[in-house]
């Protein structure tokens, strides 16, 4: 079954996309990505100047998933610019993730990344000061920082949410009123390791955020509430390692979904999705799209059963 | 994995500069020559290091956290991650290894190695000055080996490379190479010269955050190559044409000239 669809007002060949952050520091590398199978690519998140990031340890693989706290390292989007070229000359859909300590910056960094063929604003880093929760956590913030991006750029503008808050869907529908085009749900839940041995928390930055498999139900969770409050389509991220977790998110509201940690095991983990998506559709003899929230139509169907 | 925590057993100084820390890991830990381990000093930073023997780190201090390792005694523990990366490959029965300053760490553990086993081994090494010269017993036991100084101090006056000159490299089944990127850029490109750059292999260096090919620090143009996860050790043909030699990125993705 064919697996292009349209998702946050981009045309895409398949559902997956890099998400943010993982091997998206350079376009050699987000390049290889698509070559891989992803139908678009996010960047590592890009700010106005350069940032080196937390000390190390910043990325560990516990039993249950990873923990990070990169500290959003980059070279700033005028040192970046050359790398979104060299994936966009090669045909590659990028989506730029941008963060921002205020809207001016994130106005600065948008318009500073011409050609992207989305923006992605991170107002979900857990453990940057100053940065990304800290505005996604305040509903009238994201939405103003939405509507500032929206009106300094053409391309789509998706908002990516932070699981930690008491209710996700009120910062979603915050990012909608500013006019994004689709939100990401979600970023790492909020976490820590420490070392049994010395008692030294093991990330550099002591504090912060856990992805894989572990916080999958926590997404799956977010983006259902997520399809059932907005009108704009929902991305689905976290933990997502094989095509029965796409489809699961898909089902639970997803319009995409983007994969990260899971790149650990398989860098081939798009098209091994794509592969099994495309063989349940033909089993199922459904298309990509009837998949999109089909769990909320079930339900209903019950629901009147009864 | 967890950093695993690994006891200090012995501290050697080799020059001035270097010391080679032995740790009490090999209860759950083997690896193979060019592999490498991310050492953690608690508190402080977690950097990639070659392991040099089994259970083995060389460090030269060079930073914050190799400071921070020199001030570390017999008995206190480092946190270690590994091993990762790919290692060499041995090929053939006879090897060159072209050595520079610090780059003996990954290529010691490989001569010994390859030696057991009945490989002829052959070792150009190259140091700064006579007092950090280091391994020289090493690659000795293992087979012929020529020593160069920058100064002139031991051995050849000059550069490692000009060592390549007076042998005959074609003799070689394999030639292996760890050191300075510039050095190493040189002896990629008299092998290229020469039209066997495909029968080399290179240890590479980048700055490395996650170490398990996941966050993208270390990637090298133009096929975005991870160091830590599909290196560090390359082949010499698919190094040409690329950035070796000419840029790296820095912590915050800065490409900075070589």
């Amino acid at each position: 079954m064919k697996l292009n669809i349209v998702a946050g007002g981009l045309t895409l060949p398949n559902p997956t996309i890099l998400a943010a952050g993982i091997l998206g520091t350079t376009g050699a590398s987000l390049k290889r990505m698509a070559s891989m199978g992803a139908g678009a690519v996010v960047t590592k998140s890009i700010g106005a100047e350069p940032k080196y990031g937390h000390p190390n340890p910043s990325l560990v693989k516990l039993e249950c998933g990873c923990i990070n706290a990169m500290g959003l390292p980059n070279p700033s989007y005028k040192e970046f610019l050359q790398e979104l070229n060299v994936a966009r000359e090669a045909g590659v859909r990028v989506i730029a993730s941008i963060f921002g300590a205020t809207e001016a910056e994130f106005k600065e960094v948008a318009q500073g990344l011409p050609g992207a063929s989305a923006y992605e604003l991170n107002v979900s880093c857990p453990h940057a000061s100053g940065y990304g929760m800290q505005v996604g956590t305040d509903p009238a913030l994201v939405r103003s920082t939405t509507k500032a991006v929206k009106g300094v750029v053409k391309a789509p503008v998706w908002v990516k949410l932070t699981p930690n808050v008491t209710d996700i869907t009120s910062i979603g529908r915050a990012a909608q009123e500013g006019g994004a085009d689709a939100v990401v749900a979600i970023n790492t839940l909020k976490a820590m390791a420490i070392d049994v041995d010395s008692g030294y928390p093991i990330l550099g930055n002591v504090r912060g955020g856990l992805s894989g498999p572990s916080i999958k139900p926590v997404a799956v969770r977010c983006v259902y509430d997520l399809y059932e409050a907005l009108d704009i389509p929902v991305i689905g991220v976290g933990g997502i390692s094989s095509w029965a977790d796409a489809v699961e998110f898909m089902m639970a509201g997803a319009a995409a979904v983007e994969i990260g940690s899971a790149v650990y095991d398989d860098i081939g983990i798009f098209a091994a999705v794509s592969m099994g998506l495309s063989d349940y559709l033909d089993r199922k003899s459904i298309e990509l799209t009837d998949l999109i929230g089909l769990s909320h139509r079930v339900v209903k169907h019950e629901t009147y059963e009864c | 994995m967890r950093p695993m925590s690994a006891k200090i057993v012995s501290i050697i100084e080799e020059t001035p500069t270097i010391r080679t820390f032995r740790l009490d890991m090999l209860d759950w830990f083997r690896s193979k020559p060019g592999q490498f381990v991310m050492a953690w000093v608690r508190g402080v930073d977690e950097v990639p290091m070659a392991l040099s023997f089994d259970n083995g780190i060389t460090v030269q201090r060079v930073g914050q956290a190799t400071e921070a390792m020199f001030r570390l005694k017999e008995g206190d523990t480092l946190g270690i991650r590994g091993p990762f990366g790919n290692g060499w490959e041995l090929v053939g029965d006879n090897i060159l290894l072209v050595s520079g300053g610090i780059g003996s760490a990954p290529l010691a553990p490989l001569a010994e190695k390859a030696a057991a086993i009945g490989v002829q081994v052959t070792t150009l090494a190259g140091y700064r000055t006579k007092e950090e010269a280091h391994f020289e017993k090493r690659f000795k036991k293992c087979g012929k080996t020529l020593i160069a100084t920058d100064d002139g101090s031991y051995g050849h006056k000059g550069l490692v490379t000009d060592l390549m000159r007076d042998i005959d490299l074609n003799t070689f089944t394999q030639i292996h190479s760890c050191g300075p990127e510039k050095m190493m850029h040189r002896v990629l490109g008299i092998l290229d010269e020469r039209k066997i750059a495909a029968r080399s292999q290179f240890s590479l260096q980048r700055y490395m955050k996650c170490g398990i090919g996941v966050c993208g620090s270390c990637c090298m143009d133009p096929v975005g190559l991870r160091v830590c996860r599909d290196g560090p050790v390359f082949k010499g043909d698919d190094l040409l044409d690329s950035e070796f030699g000419k840029y790296a990125r820095d912590a915050s993705g800065r490409r900075i000239k070589i």
